[in-house]
């Protein structure tokens, strides 16, 4: 009846694992409890979960990305305890435990944190910044949100009934084969990763086709904000990339458990195809988790340096480059596969090309600072924290790239230390800035810089804490994963990585504080014009936080930072002729339902419990199938309505100062403030 | 007739030099000097190490005018400074041209780099070295290493010895999981994979005693999953094949099943003898068709039960 389920699953195999379960229940709820406390369960439902609305669903999106990020984060630190004393086989972590740990640090990381985080933050500004009104499907938009959320509660279930995957975050088999890794947890991880792919691959097909048909008239491909160029880059990469993940999971997971033979040891499976799959998908995934960063730092930096974006053609380039090279270097992740030399060479030097455009991206930044009026803003710390730490990922990512100086570094702690070098300034470091830059447009008011600013210094502080040493381990034969250790030469190293964790920690805290301080001060931090940067793209144009609508009248736009143009022509704040009926989706549980039934059917499949399994697929089906048959999604926002809703808003934007920073222009040349009719 | 070097060739020395010097003194303060990467203990290491140095000093001719432009920026045009500002400057023609050919000329050199030392040090390319190669036969097990030796019929287990002067040349595969052969002090690593077989050719160039180690997880018993690689001389070598002979220890079909379960934190275990073909029945046993046997012994290791 329950499969392979039994009270055995239970996590009593030891305290820390026994601990990690508890809290895990005992968030899920204490959540419960606080919504009822609250009295929100209404608002909850009809508001949110059952939302069509872009960006609702992209701050949804964030809040799993926070929330996960803090439980990937428990993970490193446990990692980071645990090295910092195991030499000589000290420690508290058994490598039973160990394993888990890190497997689902790297799973939770990527998957549940950066990728949430940025498809929060392109749900929540894409389609405003392209003069749209939502995306292009919204239905399924609210499906990949609720698969994606299905896939992290697998992961957290996994905390407390059963094991985790113990084949780290790539899971390489034969060691995540049936032989070799018996159990749910190379289960967990795969359905984890099949159910929050295909609402992956959901979100990218989404923003193309939002993207290429929803732009606003006037909106021409060279006059699109750089963060919708990304976006559109990175949706491209995740139609094509996501495929291939989906596949070769499920090609893992019939050798599982149907004893297939794709990857296993014996009778003619091949485990060298799973890791030339894997990292199709997988380099282009390093760019997709990047590309939206950079793009945020391109709005930021411009935004911030009071100018225009310096070379604007040269960064699209650049940004499409690299999305097309992205799909010709992943072999440079096994070098030492045993490939000859030239195959070997050709990809390493295929991975440095990839160096140049990147290495413009940060030139056009610097020269946009260049003659600006640079204001430090947190968002604009973070950018500049990326560039200077960025190089060094670069430098050492070049490195890498010499096929025989990676058979010397490959899999030592060097190569960890690159590639959250590369991950923690270049795409987290994006996010945070992209959170503080648009947090006031998502929800009214700004977010507390003295948090924000505490919040990057204990950031970055800890970053180069924890992984510079980890770079100069890689130079003492340290090899990554190591449960424990017999160089004591290690120790010292491994003891300031731990205080750089300890840092982070802070600076997760100090993020937590400028949550709650920027809520308390709500009133003193609202924006009241919808744009308090004096923005330059059209996401400024709307309300914060829009209407649903976003836009009551599709703007037109004549050229590149549209709005910034417009608010010199004294046209920004213009009262339209007329408004007119606004045709919006309903809201739908279905997108919350179909996600609910995959987690089901893969909790089910993990655990062998099959009638269980063809129950949610079968229901999954008619769920899709109801849906399609309602002709009747859209509601229809009557013009008189509208026009209430923007006649408050101009006239709450006219009593309110424009700007919370008076513009430079103004200090320079006595020219009046934009917008300012 | 003198040779001189092209422009690209100077640039390369300088920069070899530069990395060198530039390394070395950051990593001297660390006290990371003696590590096997920076004071490498074999030509290959060397030249992967300096490979590594002179890539990093070509870098520096983008990386540090970054670090100088941000800090110059940051003070010259920040909010409350004097510089000028030209809110409406978005391009340059110039500026363009030289932040996509700097980069560009720098992967160029790069990339030459890459195709010439990737050649040079294929780690399948048998070395120069004094004296034929000697061969040694390499299995990761569960969570250990077997050297064995067909020049010397003996076998040995988390010991990889080997005379100094010759190059030595692994033939390795695995019998779990895939396994990564890492020697740092002496360069190259490369993956370990049951039913084939990749190679490393290795050179010391003095005697001593490295760390060797699995760098792909491989579970439980992953991290004590090192193995000491022994470069002797001709003396000390002789001396330890005597001492292998003395432990007169036997590592036939059975006694090789019985060492590929799964065990932690093995001492170093010699034979003096081993199932003749071993190596070679160790891969027949991942083969899609690996009967029929022509002996007990090719049974007993392909069917995995003593």
């Amino acid at each position: 009846m329950l499969g392979r389920l039994t009270l055995e699953a239970l996590p009593l195999y030891s305290w820390v694992a026994f601990g990690g379960a508890a809290v895990t229940v005992a968030g899920g709820l204490g959540a419960l409890v606080l919504v009822t406390y609250l009295r929100a369960w209404k608002v909850l439902w009809s508001e949110w979960l059952t939302s069509v609305d872009h960006k609702r669903i992209g701050i949804m999106y964030v809040i799993i990305a926070l929330i996960m990020l803090v439980r990937g984060f428990v993970d490193a630190l446990m990692m980071r305890a645990q090295q910092a004393i195991a030499v000589n086989g000290e420690g508290y972590l058994p490598p039973e435990h160990f394993d888990q740990i890190f497997s689902s640090h790297g799973t939770i990381m990527i998957f549940f944190v950066a990728m949430p985080f940025l498809t929060g933050l392109i749900n929540i500004v894409v389609p405003q910044q392209i003069g749209a009104r939502d995306v292009a499907f919204p239905f399924l938009n609210s499906v990949s949100l609720w698969m994606t959320a299905s896939g992290a509660g697998l992961v957290l279930i996994s905390l407390v009934l059963g094991k985790f995957s113990q084949a780290g975050w790539t899971g390489y088999p034969p060691l995540s084969g049936a032989e070799y890794g018996p159990g749910v947890g190379v289960d967990y991880w795969l359905w984890a990763l099949l159910v929050s792919g295909v609402g992956t691959t959901m979100t990218g097909i989404n923003f193309i086709v939002t993207i290429v048909k929803n732009r606003c008239p006037g909106m021409i491909y060279m006059r699109m904000p750089l963060f919708t160029w990304t976006a559109l880059c990175v949706s491209i990469l995740i139609a094509f990339a996501f495929p291939a993940l989906t596949v070769v999971a499920i090609l893992l997971e019939l050798d599982r458990v149907l004893a297939f033979h794709f990857f296993t040891n014996c009778c003619g499976g091949n485990m060298m195809m799973f890791p030339n799959l894997l990292w199709i998908w997988g380099h282009p995934e390093v760019y997709i988790l990047i590309l939206p960063a950079f793009g945020i730092y391109s709005e930021v930096v411009a935004t911030f340096s009071r100018k225009r974006l310096f070379g604007y053609a040269s960064l699209v380039y650049a940004t499409a480059v690299i999305a097309l090279l992205s799909f010709t270097v992943w072999l440079h992740h096994f070098f030492t596969m045993g490939s000859s030399a030239n195959v070997n060479a050709v990809f390493g030097i295929a991975t440095m090309i990839i160096a140049v455009p990147t290495g413009v991206k940060i030139f056009d930044w610097l020269f946009t600072m260049y003659r600006g009026r640079i204001e430090f803003h947190t968002s604009m710390l973070f950018t500049i924290g990326f560039i200077v730490t960025f190089v060094i990922g670069g430098v050492t990512g070049v490195l890498l790239a010499l096929p025989p100086a990676d058979y010397l570094m490959h899999n030592s702690t060097f190569l960890v230390a690159h590639f959250h070098n590369m991950l923690i300034p270049g795409a987290l470091f994006g996010y945070f800035a992209g959170m503080n830059y648009w947090f006031p447009k998502a929800f009214g008011f700004k977010l507390d810089t003295k948090w924000g600013v505490r919040s990057f210094w204990f950031w970055i502080v800890g970053f180069y804490l924890a992984f510079m040493p980890l770079y100069l381990l890689g130079f003492l034969g340290m090899s990554r994963r190591m449960e424990h250790y017999d160089n004591p030469a290690f120790q010292p190293y491994l003891i300031v990585a731990a205080l750089g964790a300890i840092s982070i920690l802070i600076g997760i805290g100090c993020i937590a504080m400028q949550f709650y301080v920027s809520f308390k001060n709500r009133v003193a931090l609202v924006d009241a014009t919808g744009d308090p940067w004096n923005g330059r793209t059209l996401e400024w144009a709307t309300a914060s936080p829009p209407a649903a609508y976003n836009f009551a009248t599709v703007p037109e736009v004549k050229e590149i930072d549209s709005f910034y143009a417009a608010k010199q022509r004294h046209e920004a704040y213009r009262k339209p002729d007329g408004y007119e009926d606004i045709v919006m989706p309903k809201s739908t549980p279905l997108g919350l339902v179909l996600g609910g039934l995959s987690f089901v059917l893969g909790f089910a499949v993990v655990w062998y419990i099959w009638w269980l399994a063809a129950l949610a697929f079968v229901a999954s089906l008619a769920v899709v199938a109801v849906r399609a048959c309602d002709d009747d999604s859209d509601y229809v926002l009557p013009a008189a309505e509208v026009e209430a809703i923007e006649t408050a808003r101009l006239a709450k934007i006219a009593s309110a100062d424009l700007h919370d920073v008076s513009d430079p222009v103004t200090s320079a040349g006595g020219v009046p403030l934009p917008g300012r009719a | 007739m003198k040779h001189e070097p092209d422009g690209a060739g100077r640039l390369r020395r300088c920069a070899q030099i530069a990395g060198t010097l530039i390394a070395v003194a950051l990593l001297a303060g660390c006290g990371l000097a003696d590590g096997p990467v920076i004071s490498p203990k074999g030509p290959i290491a060397l030249a992967e190490r300096n490979l590594l140095f002179t890539a990093f000093a070509l870098m520096m001719i983008v990386a540090i005018p970054v670090y100088v432009m941000v800090a110059l920026f940051c003070f010259r045009y920040r909010r409350s400074g004097n510089g000028k500002y030209r809110p409406d400057w978005d391009g340059s023609a110039a500026v363009e041209t030289v932040i996509w050919i700097i980069p560009l000329i720098i992967v160029i050199i790069l990339g030459t780099m890459v195709w010439d030392k990737t050649h040079d040090l294929d780690p399948y390319a048998e070395i120069e070295g004094h004296g034929t190669p000697f061969e040694v036969e390499v299995v990761a097990q569960d969570w250990k290493w077997l050297f064995i030796y067909p020049e010397l019929g003996a076998a040995s287990v988390n010991e990889l010895a080997f005379p100094q002067d010759r190059p030595l040349k692994l033939k390795i595969t695995s019998d779990t999981v895939m396994n990564s052969f890492w020697v740092p002090a002496l360069g190259g690593q490369i993956y370990a994979m049951a039913g084939m077989r990749s190679e490393l050719n290795l050179l010391a160039s003095e005697p001593g005693a490295f760390r060797g180690r699995n760098t792909m997880y491989s579970g439980d018993g992953f991290s004590d999953q090192h193995f000491t690689a022994r470069a002797l001389t001709a003396d000390d070598f002789a001396a330890w094949q005597e001492k292998v002979k003395a432990a007169d220890n036997a590592l036939d079909a059975r006694a090789y099943v019985e060492l590929a379960k799964p065990s932690q934190a093995n001492p170093v275990t010699y034979y003096s003898t081993y199932e003749p073909n071993l190596f070679d029945i160790i891969l027949r046993k991942y083969a899609p068709n690996p009967g029929p046997y022509e002996s007990e012994a090719v049974a007993i290791i392909c069917g995995g039960t003593a």
